[in-house]
C-alpha cells in the first residue's frame, strides 16, 4: 500500500480527536463511547479468529463473561484494584481459550460455530451454580473506580481514557501481529489450510493459540466492561451478546483492524436509532439496517471505506501524463 | 497537501459533532418539570427473555394518556418516557443514564427486574433521582438508610413465605412438611421466609426439600419423592409451569397434602385450570391483588374500572394477564404522589411525599389492603391475605397479615 506515512498520521489524528472528547461531550455520551471502545476490544478478538483465520465463533460472550467475572470476584472477594484485575482476566482467558481451541481443531466451520455457540448458552447457567463466588442471579455490584493520585477527572473520563489506553495497546499489538510472519500464516490457513501445512505452518498449534488470543481480547473487554457497568450478573451475558459481537465483526469488515471500531459504532448505536424510529418494531428496523448495510458493503465498513480509498487514488494516477490515454483521462480534476 | 486538509476536516467535523451533542444548558431549577409538563423515566424489557413484563411498562403508558387527557396532574401531563433494556443489566445502565442525564427526567419509575434495578441503585442515589416502585420482589429495596432515593412496590417473597409458615404453625404444628423450590433467587427467598417463620419447629417440621432448574422439562420425580417422605404439608414454590404440572402430578398418584401455593402461580387462568379446577381444590395461597380471572371480581367496582380503562386505552392488552392489572396499580399510586406533592415538584418532595403514603387504597388491590409508608419504611405492599381454591374461586379467609405490624 506504499508510505505507511499517511496512516500513521491518521491515527494520530483519530487519537487526538479521541483525546480532545472526553472535555466536550456530556458525561452520558462519554459513558457510550466507552462502551464502543470495550465492543471494539471484544470484536478485534473474534474478527482475529473469524475475520483472519477463518474460525467462527458463536460464543464469544462466554469470553466476555469470564473476563467480567474474574475482574469482579477479584474486586469483590479480595479488594484487589481494578487496574490488576484487567491483565489477569486476559490471561486466564488466554488459557480456557487456547484449551477450548484444542478440542475445537477437530470441527470445522458450521460445527465450530455450534460448538461455541453450546459455550455461550452454558455460561449464564454454570454462574448461577457457583453462587457463592458469582453472587448468582443476584450478580455482584462493584464500585466505579475513580481517578487516582488526585487527577482531576470524573469517573467517566477517567475509565474513558483508561478504556482508551487499553484499546489503544491492544490495536497496535494485533496490527504488529498480523502484519509479520504470524499474521501470513493466520490467514494462509484461512485461505487453504493444506497449503498453508504444507509450507510449513503448524497449523494446529496456530489455530488454538489465535483461539487463546482472541478469547484473551474478548476477556480483557470483559473485565472492563464490568468496571464501566459496575455490576455483573448472568443476565448481562445472554446468548444475544455472542451473536451482536458477531454482527459488529461482520459489519464493521471481516479481517479489518479498525472494522472493530466501525462494528462497534454499529452494535453500539444502531439498536438505540431503532428504537427512536419505531417503538413498536426496534428490532425489525435494526434488521432493516443489517441487510441495508450488508447489500451496500458487503465487505463491511471498513471494507467500503478502502474501496472508496483506492478508487479516489486511481482517479488521481488516471489523471498523471503517464497515464492519459486510459479511459479515466476525461474525469474532471477534483481536489 | 489534500491528505492533511482531509484530516482537518475530519478533526473540524468531529469537533462540530462534539459540540452538537453537548446538551444546552438547564437554567430551570427543578429538573424535569416544566409548567406544563413532568418527565417520568422507565425501562422494561420490551424484547428479549422476560418480554412477557412489558405489558406492564405499555399499560402504564396507556393509563398516564388517561391522566394527561383528562388535565393532567395540576395542569401538567405527563411525558413517560420508557425504553426497552431487554432485562440487560448494561443496556438499563445506559438507558436510565440517557433518561437522568439527557432527557432529565424528575423521577424514574418502575424499571422492571432485580438484576436491572441492581444495577442502576448506587447510581440512582449518588445522582439523588427518585427510583420509585421497582418492579422487583426482592428484599433489598426497602433500605431507606443506605438507599434513601430508592423504593420497592410489591410485597416481597420472604414476607409471603413467613406468611404460609404462620399459618403452618397455627393450623398444622404437627405436620411433617415437604418443599419443592426452584433453584435460583427468587425459589431462595420464598424458602428463606418460610423456614424463618417456622424457626426452631422448621427443623422437626421440613422431612424433604426437593428443588428444580427453570430448564428442566418436568418435576414428576421431584414430586413422587415428596410423596414417598411421608409429607402431609406441601409448600409449592414453582413458576406457573411447573405449578400446573405438580398440581396434576400430585393428583394423579393420590398424593392430598394441605397444598400452598406460592402467589406467583396462583392464576386462575394460567394455572388452575390447565391443571383441571377438581385437581386444584384446596390449594392454599396468599393474595394482595384481585386476580383478574377470578369470577367473584366480575362484579366488582374496581375491576369493572379496570375492564373499562383497557377497553379504552389498551384494547391490544389482554384481560387475563394479572400484569396488566398490576400496572394499571402501580400508576395511579405514582400519579398519587405527584398529586400530592402539589405545586412542589421538585425530587426530594416527591421522595418526601412517596414515603409518606397513608392507607392508599388501589382499584386492583384485594379489599383491605392498604399502601403505607413512611421515612423508615419503603415497603409500600406489606399486606397479604390467605386464601383457598374451592373449585370456582379463590376464598379469602382469615385477617389480613401486616408484615411490618408483626416485625
Amino acid at each position: 500500500m506504499g508510505s505507511r506515512a499517511p496512516r500513521v498520521l491518521l491515527v494520530l489524528a483519530i487519537l487526538a480527536v479521541a483525546c480532545v472528547l472526553p472535555f466536550t461531550v456530556s458525561n452520558f455520551r462519554l459513558f457510550q463511547f466507552t462502551q464502543v471502545y470495550i465492543y471494539a476490544i471484544a470484536i478485534l478478538g473474534l474478527n482475529m479468529l473469524t475475520g483472519y483465520n477463518g474460525q467462527f465463533s458463536l460464543g464469544h460472550g462466554a469470553f466476555y463473561a469470564m473476563g467480567a467475572y474474574v475482574s469482579a470476584i477479584m474486586m469483590d472477594k479480595w479488594n484487589i484494584h481494578y487496574a490488576w484485575t484487567i491483565p489477569v482476566a486476559g490471561v486466564l482467558c488466554l488459557i480456557v481459550g487456547f484449551l477450548f481451541g484444542l478440542p475445537a481443531l477437530r470441527l470445522e466451520g458450521l460445527y465450530l460455530a455450534l460448538a461455541t455457540f453450546s459455550l455461550a448458552l452454558a455460561v449464564p447457567q454454570i454462574l448461577k451454580y457457583f453462587e457463592h463466588w458469582t453472587g448468582g442471579s443476584q450478580g455482584l455490584v462493584l464500585s466505579k473506580p475513580g481517578a487516582p493520585f488526585g487527577i482531576k477527572l470524573n469517573p467517566d473520563q477517567w475509565l474513558y481514557f483508561v478504556t482508551l489506553a487499553v484499546m489503544a495497546l491492544l490495536f497496535w499489538l494485533s496490527a504488529n501481529l498480523l502484519r509479520g510472519r504470524v499474521g501470513r500464516a493466520i490467514v494462509a490457513i484461512r485461505d487453504n489450510h493444506i497449503a498453508a501445512e504444507a509450507m510449513g505452518v503448524n497449523t494446529s498449534l496456530y489455530k488454538s493459540l489465535v483461539f487463546g488470543v482472541s478469547a484473551a481480547y474478548t476477556g480483557v473487554a470483559g473485565a472492563l466492561s464490568a468496571s464501566a457497568i459496575a455490576y455483573v450478573a448472568p443476565d448481562s451475558f445472554n446468548i444475544f451478546l455472542s451473536i451482536t459481537l458477531l454482527i459488529g465483526a461482520v459489519i464493521g469488515g471481516l479481517a479489518s483492524i479498525s472494522g472493530a471500531v466501525f462494528g462497534a459504532f454499529f452494535i453500539q448505536f444502531v439498536p438505540n436509532w431503532a428504537q427512536d424510529i419505531s417503538k413498536a418494531a426496534p428490532w425489525a428496523i435494526f434488521g432493516i439496517f443489517l441487510i441495508v448495510f450488508m447489500y451496500v458493503m458487503p465487505f463491511g465498513i471498513a471494507g467500503a471505506i478502502r474501496l472508496l480509498w483506492i478508487r479516489t487514488r486511481r482517479s488521481r494516477v488516471a489523471l498523471t501524463p503517464e497515464a492519459r490515454d486510459t479511459a479515466h483521462s476525461q474525469a474532471p480534476r477534483t481536489t | 497537501m489534500t491528505f492533511t486538509r482531509r484530516c482537518m476536516s475530519l478533526l473540524l467535523g468531529t469537533a462540530l459533532l462534539a459540540t452538537a451533542l453537548v446538551p444546552a444548558a438547564d437554567a430551570q431549577t427543578v429538573v424535569g418539570v416544566t409548567a406544563t409538563e413532568i418527565k417520568v423515566g422507565n425501562t422494561n424489557p420490551y424484547s428479549g427473555p422476560a418480554s412477557a413484563y412489558g405489558t406492564i411498562g405499555k399499560v402504564i403508558g396507556a393509563y398516564f394518556k388517561k391522566v394527561n387527557e383528562e388535565g393532567g396532574i395540576n395542569g401538567r401531563k405527563i411525558n413517560y418516557i420508557t425504553y426497552d433494556d431487554g432485562y440487560s443489566p448494561p443496556k438499563t445502565v445506559e438507558m436510565v443514564r440517557k433518561l437522568v442525564e439527557q432527557d432529565q427526567v424528575a423521577v424514574l419509575f418502575q424499571t422492571l427486574g432485580t438484576p436491572p434495578n441492581s444495577a442502576i441503585h448506587k447510581y440512582m442515589n449518588q445522582q439523588k433521582v427518585p427510583h420509585l416502585f421497582v418492579a422487583t420482589g426482592a428484599t433489598k429495596w426497602n433500605d431507606p438508610k443506605n438507599f434513601p432515593w430508592t423504593m420497592g412496590y410489591q410485597p416481597n417473597y420472604q414476607t409471603e413465605g413467613r406468611i404460609y409458615a404462620g399459618d403452618v404453625l397455627k393450623n398444622h404444628p404437627n405436620a411433617k412438611v415437604g418443599i419443592l423450590y426452584q433453584n435460583d433467587d427468587y425459589g431462595k427467598d420464598y424458602l428463606k421466609g418460610f423456614e424463618d417463620g417456622l424457626g426452631e419447629a422448621g427443623k422437626k417440621l421440613i422431612v424433604m426439600k426437593q428443588s428444580y432448574e427453570v430448564t428442566d422439562p418436568t418435576i414428576d420425580s421431584q414430586i413422587v419423592n415428596l410423596k414417598n417422605s411421608g409429607a402431609t404439608v406441601f409448600f409449592n414454590i414453582t413458576i406457573p409451569k411447573f405449578a400446573v404440572q405438580a398440581i396434576k402430578k400430585a393428583h394423579d398418584i393420590g398424593w392430598k397434602p394441605v397444598h400452598y401455593l406460592n402467589n406467583v402461580s396462583s392464576s386462575l387462568g394460567t394455572v388452575l385450570k390447565p391443571a383441571g379446577f377438581e385437581a386444584s381444590k384446596g390449594l392454599i395461597t396468599a393474595l394482595y391483588m384481585k386476580e383478574v380471572t377470578d369470577p367473584q371480581w366480575r362484579n366488582d367496582k374496581g375491576f369493572q374500572e379496570w375492564v373499562a380503562f383497557m377497553k379504552k386505552y389498551y384494547p391490544e392488552g389482554a384481560l387475563d394477564q394479572q400484569e396488566n392489572a398490576y400496572g394499571y396499580n402501580v400508576a395511579i399510586l405514582m400519579t398519587h404522589v405527584l398529586k400530592q406533592a402539589g405545586n412542589d415538584l421538585s425530587r426530594e418532595n416527591i421522595m418526601r411525599q412517596a414515603a409518606n403514603l397513608k392507607n392508599v387504597e388501589l382499584p386492583m388491590l384485594l379489599p383491605g389492603i392498604k399502601v403505607n409508608t413512611s421515612p423508615t419504611d419503603f415497603a409500600p405492599i406489606e399486606q397479604e391475605q390467605l386464601a383457598r381454591f374451592n373449585g370456582e374461586k379463590w376464598d379469602l379467609y382469615g385477617e389480613i397479615f401486616d408484615a411490618f405490624r408483626r416485625q
